[in-house]
């Protein structure tokens, strides 16, 4: 049954990001905006979640699962990242390509540690 | 839009449910500090999305293989949760290592995924 709440969870997450992308079209033509909108403002969603919410509320492995990792795991992506990258060496924009790369490591990470710092000083 | 948006939905719906069943069969199975689940969809789902991209497909395909199953079925703030974890029990090696492979695997595989669609599609 948690398999179910975890594809609804999809289904929301899947959807928002395509509404990003829709709303974002016009500047991801020269650069991949929208995905790295859904990957920053998700990698801080999940640490904080992960670490203010379900420590706090301590959250049920149903609901864990449909928010964690259904709905917040699916608005984020790999698969679209690693094609952009593709995407922006294969126009010629080799250095776009790299700074792209450079903003998903090192701007994942901080939004993950912001949310992760600020989630369990919730949860305390 | 409607459309569209039931396409992508439907498409998430299937891959949320297979990254969470393909990370539950790996983790019971492996012993690792390394995230090998996150990092097996991750790499397998840039591969494909590479080769659909470089098939050429219809906007239907686009929309429910690529924006909806692939989309959902690879996770990026689940692989950045997991490297924060690593680097807060100070475990480097499994941090870098996992950062390293992730990026490079990922757009290597994408790339080649790529040019094997382009070479079958024309």
């Amino acid at each position: 049954m948690i398999y179910f709440y975890v594809g609804i969870g999809g289904m929301i997450g899947a959807s928002l990001r395509f509404l990003i992308g829709e709303w974002l079209k016009s500047p991801d033509q020269w650069f991949p905006y929208s995905t790295l909108t859904v990957n920053l403002t998700g990698s801080f969603i999940l640490a904080w979640f992960t670490m203010g919410i379900v420590e706090r509320y301590s959250l049920s492995a149903k609901w864990k699962a449909a928010l964690g990792t259904g709905l917040v795991g699916s608005y984020t992506t790999f698969s679209t990242l690693s094609m952009d990258a593709v995407f922006l060496y294969e126009r010629g924009d080799l250095l776009l390509s790299l700074l792209y790369i450079g903003i998903s490591i090192f701007g994942g990470l901080a939004f993950s540690m912001l949310g992760f710092t600020l989630g369990r000083r919730r949860a305390s | 839009m409607f459309t569209k948006l039931l396409l992508v939905g439907t498409g998430g719906f299937i891959g949320a449910i297979l990254r969470h069943g393909i990370s539950q069969w790996i983790s019971k199975r492996t012993v690792s500090a390394l995230p090998v689940a996150t990092l097996f969809v991750n790499l397998l789902g840039s591969f494909v999305l590479g080769l659909i991209t470089g098939l050429d497909l219809s906007k239907f395909w686009v929309l429910f293989l690529g924006t909806g199953i692939l989309g959902a079925f690879t996770t990026f703030s689940t692989f950045k949760l997991e490297s924060i974890q690593l680097r807060l029990k100070k475990n480097w090696k499994t941090f870098i290592l996992y950062t390293v492979l992730s990026y490079t695997l990922g757009i290597t595989l994408a790339w080649t995924g790529f040019q094997l669609g382009r070479l079958f599609s024309s």
